[in-house]
């Protein structure tokens, strides 16, 4: 692995909006509402903004989704793109952003995300329209749901490591019991193994409450360069950044239980000159408790076939070895698209400036974040750290 | 509601006009000896264009599976529960197929399977799919 320089860049500015079921909300209002209580975070004003990125919208989909939202808002960047990469969309929005502020052709660039996909289609139509990232051929005329491809994933890895049922629910049930401490969190009541292990089988072995949800709700982060970021309220460092890419469709994925999260985390623990070990709290993309267990695995925060037994062991949850998702994730707190891998940045950026409350971790010093898209096809790993 | 049929493409005519004949055909390249799944212009490992078709056995190992209770369209919701599986043929490409036939639901990781063709459709456009041997 050739040696990169170390970065730069701050974030200065997180925000989330509301989340859940908000009837009324719009995508282009959610990204506003979210650019907006950015910016405020930041002590920013939409004229410091001289560089815009923005995901993709399943109730508003647009070729020039970036264009559309500079109009809505009124920005007039100097650098303006969209970027589309599933569930690792906003994590790699972030590392572009970190690479415009480094090289010095943007000062403050602004990464948002939204989707009204709760209220603005019916759920049958996301699970449809999710369901296009299988091959259009190949994949999609034998039935593959998002649910149905990780599936396949969960049932190699339980024939492989042979773990029972409650070492995936206590991935769900540790996810809603930081979701309790989060007063916006979209779930909040409290989840049991059995509740887990007793919802309805949604693609075998996988059941209802493996699932993330569908929310409705949007995020966005700035990103400034060093020296732009001196103004801003409580900069967050970025150390670390890597992307793993090995396929898209799983059935061309060249393993069932290693993915490019392992590529992408290795290279963001390089560039920051930390382990695995050092980290203090993680925010790892979890689409589904497999999501979570391979990954953690993968990226070597445990042995394989040991994350469920430390989830189970309260070792993923506050006070234990390793908090994660201490928002309550994808499965509790909520899961607005390209919003949803957002999520986990703001609530980083929260837990190193110690604005996490009762979430809060004693210490957080490095935090880890993790982004996968499409059937744990594309991946990207941060590591952030205090100013 | 019918199932949704495939609509090939330059690159994947060969294997879905094989199907109707009730082959199994996968490209080979003539340059590095790759075998792939999915049909493309070029090899991908090596990038070379010189590629051919290949008949391969009609049989395969189930690498993964799962039977499927919430289908992603109305077509699927009125087929459900069905068995979606990877299956490594003979070939020597992973497919994503369906497990039909007797006995699909109690199929294992490991076991060995022949691939068949389903009509689908008026018009019966064969689909390459996987059935149990032992059941």
């Amino acid at each position: 692995m050739t040696t990169r320089k170390q970065h730069t860049a701050r974030i200065t500015g997180v925000a989330d909006t509301a989340m859940g079921e908000l009837p009324g909300s719009t995508a282009m209002g959610l990204h506003a509402e979210a650019t907006t209580a950015a910016l405020k975070d930041a002590g920013l004003t939409a004229a410091d903004i001289d560089g815009v990125l923005c995901g993709y919208s399943m109730t508003m989909p647009h070729l020039m989704l970036s264009s559309v939202f500079c109009e809505y808002y009124r920005l007039r960047p100097s650098f303006n793109t969209a970027i589309q990469a599933g569930g690792a969309t906003a994590c790699i929005m972030l590392a572009n952003a970190v690479a415009l502020v480094e090289s010095g052709a943007c000062r403050h660039v602004l990464c948002v995300t939204g989707d009204n996909r709760l209220t603005g289609m019916t759920r049958d139509g996301a699970v449809a329209a999710l369901a296009s990232v299988g091959h259009p051929e190949f994949e999609q005329p034998y039935g593959m749901s998002v649910p149905a491809a990780y599936a396949l994933v969960a049932q190699a890895y339980l024939h492989e490591y042979g773990i029972g049922r409650d070492e995936l629910s206590a991935i769900s049930v540790a996810a809603r019991a930081h979701a309790a401490l989060h007063p916006k969190a979209y779930k909040r009541d409290p989840l049991s193994l059995a509740e887990v292990a007793n919802s309805r089988v949604i693609a075998s072995p996988l059941r209802l409450l493996d699932c993330c949800l569908i929310s409705d709700g949007g995020a966005a982060v700035i990103v400034s360069a060093a020296d732009a970021a001196r103004d801003t309220r409580k900069p967050v460092r970025v150390l670390g950044s890597g992307q793993g890419h090995t396929h898209e469709h799983i059935m061309a994925a060249p393993s069932l239980t290693d993915f490019g999260c392992k590529t992408s985390s290795a290279m963001a623990f390089a560039q920051a000159g930390v382990t695995a070990a050092e980290i203090d709290v993680a925010e790892i993309y979890d689409s589904f408790t497999i999501t979570l267990l391979t990954e953690l695995e993968s990226i070597g925060f445990f042995e394989k076939g040991e994350a469920g037994k430390a989830a189970l062991a309260g070792d993923i949850s506050l006070g234990g070895r390793l908090p994660v998702n201490t928002h309550g994730g994808l499965m509790s707190y909520g899961h607005s698209g390209a919003a949803g891998g957002a999520f986990h940045i703001v609530e980083a950026a929260h837990q190193l400036r110690g604005e996490a409350d009762a979430r809060q971790v004693a210490g957080a010093g490095l935090a880890f974040v993790h982004g996968d898209g499409g059937i744990l096809s594309a991946h990207c790993s941060l590591v952030l750290g205090q100013e | 509601m019918t199932l949704p049929l495939p609509s090939p493409n330059a690159d994947s005519r060969p294997y879905w006009d094989a199907a109707q004949q009730g082959r199994l055909v996968v490209q080979h390249c003539a340059t590095c000896g790759t075998v792939q799944a999915v049909p493309r212009g070029c090899c991908g490992n090596c990038q070379s264009p010189a590629l051919e078709w290949r008949d391969s056995a009609l049989r395969g190992t189930v690498a993964s599976f799962s039977v499927v209770h919430r289908g992603p369209t109305a077509a699927f919701r009125d087929s459900t529960p069905y068995v979606l599986a990877l299956i490594d043929v003979a070939g020597g490409v992973r497919l994503m197929l369906n497990i039909i036939g007797p006995g699909r639901e109690e199929v294992q990781i490991g076991e060995e399977v022949e691939i068949t063709f389903e009509p689908r459709g008026e018009a019966g456009f064969q689909m390459p799919q996987a059935r149990r041997i032992t059941a």
